[in-house]
């Protein structure tokens, strides 16, 4: 990383639910680390281990029981502009068409769509490759398509920051593999701060530059890994021994109890 | 080889034809059907007239009244179901949205709309005619106490089952309640207000019948009232007619407005 001072930076963090009665449940422990400059971490974990969570604390949905979380040295209170987000299913709204859909976010903020942001989601359809269907009714697009969709809009704020919540998990698996590149592509093209939650070891070990590896139930921060592929990655970084290497180590301390 | 094939789909698609007609148009030919049996039966048994007449007789019946006549009494009856339909939408939804939007207010004010709808209005109907007079307004008011509650608790439903995500997709934009229910709450509401609205087009006239029960002049309700206490059975058969096929109207008006204005809210194999 070339600039030195973090974008995200989470510190001792906790989050406990339904605290105010009882002793609560622990969903994350404990979280301390920074995320750089147009910097691609995939938090990697089991299911329910607060990783979903984890995102929601980051885009100012739910606020830390314990802790600190900045986003450019700023105390995140609420949801900020320069955050975009992708959830885990596209969430599109059937009562607009594809194109009423990635110029949503503006209409909600301000009541109405200006021809800039109109012709701003044009450009970002063009981006995830789905130009023909600007006009097309949601449901007629597969599940590949409305993610694109979905990604599309999210940056229509052209926000600083890209939170994804397990984006691809409701895909198949080709669709997924291709979706994967699809996002380094549109990365690569709008460089961004993205934080890629996923469950997938190999989706983990093919986007970012680092890992964060959880442990289940408590949440917590099990190791941080580099992740040695060069980029541009593509096809040929799936069989790179060091690919293979890293995945198999993240697998094997993933299903061991002991704390790495 | 081939003209014997083509020869034997050509034998074939007749009676598969006939098939398919015979099935799109089952219900009508079972509804002839009964028609026919209730004809026969009545002649056969020797029903008298003014216990079960004919459907023969009920169209005879009907010719005697002029269509001018059946149509003011037709309208008089519409004029009061939509009267009070339009009321049920209009105070409804804004009610639901604010049980949906505040649980202090659903938790006072949602029992009272149970207590409301738990009430026969049918026993009710002759009080509300006391109390506002002898005019439209009591007729209305009948209907939309009929009507309103389906409306309020299907949208207050929708309004609430609006997926956590799309709820976190509207925080994540920060902005005021208002859009929420404008951009998000509403539009997803639509289809489980829709249903209810559907439901209460038949609500809706069985409110203005039982109204003009009670306290008219005028209207197929009255007319059904006057004409059996004659004996004129075949006539009130008549206006019972007319009353379904009003219900049925409404009905499909209602599915109309549905599939033009807003077909996202219907399945797939509906638009």
């Amino acid at each position: 990383m070339t600039d030195s001072s973090p974008v995200i930076t989470l510190a001792g963090v906790d989050q406990i639910f339904g605290g105010d009665r009882g002793p609560g449940t622990v969903a994350l422990e404990n979280l301390s680390f920074d995320i750089g400059r147009h910097e691609f971490v995939a938090v990697l974990g089991p299911s329910g281990c607060g990783k979903s969570t984890l995102l929601r604390l980051i885009a100012g949905l739910v606020l830390p029981t314990r802790g600190r979380i900045e986003i450019y040295q700023r105390k995140v209170t609420e949801p900020r502009d320069d955050v975009g987000i992708v959830f885990q299913r596209p969430t599109l709204l059937p009562w607009f068409n594809v194109a009423g859909n990635v110029t949503f976010p503006f209409l909600y903020k301000y009541g109405r769509v200006s021809d800039a942001e109109k012709s701003r989601a044009r450009d970002l359809l063009r981006l995830v490759g789905l130009e023909e269907f600007a006009k097309a009714h949601v449901d007629e697009l597969s599940g590949g398509m409305q993610q694109r969709a979905a990604i599309a809009r999210a940056l229509l704020l052209d926000p600083d920051i890209l939170l994804m919540d397990e984006p691809f998990s409701a895909l198949d698996a080709l669709t997924r593999e291709e979706m994967s590149f699809e996002l380094l592509r549109i990365w690569s093209e709008r460089p961004k701060t993205v934080l890629f939650i996923t469950h997938s070891i190999p989706e983990a070990v093919l986007l970012a530059d680092r890992i964060v590896v959880m442990t289940p139930r408590p949440g917590a921060v099990r190791e941080i890994l580099d992740v040695p592929l060069p980029r541009p990655r593509t096809l040929d970084s799936l069989s790179d021994p060091r690919f293979n290497a890293l995945a198999n180590h993240i697998r094997s301390h993933l299903f061991t109890r002991h704390a790495a | 080889m081939q003209p014997d094939a083509s020869e034997g789909g050509e034998s074939r698609t007749i009676p598969a034809r006939a098939g398919i007609y015979a099935t799109r148009f089952a219900p009508q030919l079972a509804f002839a059907a009964i028609l026919v049996i209730w004809e026969v039966g009545c002649r056969v048994f020797k029903v008298p007239a003014f216990l079960l007449p004919t459907p023969s007789m009920i169209i005879a019946g009907a010719l005697q009244q002029s269509v001018s006549i059946w149509a003011s009494k037709t309208w008089a009856t519409v004029r009061v179901a939509l009267m009070g339909y339009a009321l049920a939408i209009a105070i409804s939804i804004p009610v639901a949205m604010a049980l949906a939007s505040s649980k202090a207010l659903a938790r006072t004010f949602y029992p009272m709309i149970v207590v409301i709808h738990s009430t026969p209005i049918i026993a009710i109907a002759p009080i509300i005619v006391v109390t506002l007079g002898a005019s439209d307004l009591p007729r209305v008011a009948i209907t939309f106490l009929i009507t309103f509650f389906p409306i309020v608790v299907s949208t207050t439903t929708g309004l609430m089952a609006v997926p956590e995500e799309l709820i976190e997709l509207a925080r994540s934009l920060r902005n005021d309640r208002g859009r929420e229910m404008l951009y998000i709450r509403l539009p997803y509401a639509l289809p489980y207000v829709f249903s209810a609205l559907k439901i209460s087009t038949t609500l809706s006239v069985v409110g203005a019948v039982v109204s003009e029960f009670v306290a008219a002049e005028h209207g197929l309700g009255y007319f059904i009232q006057f004409s059996t206490s004659f004996f004129k059975i075949n006539q009130s058969f008549a206006a019972l007619v007319l009353l379904v096929t009003i219900s049925l109207t409404f009905f499909k008006l209602v599915g109309l407005v549905q599939r033009v204005f807003v077909p996202w809210s219907l399945p797939k194999s509906e638009r």
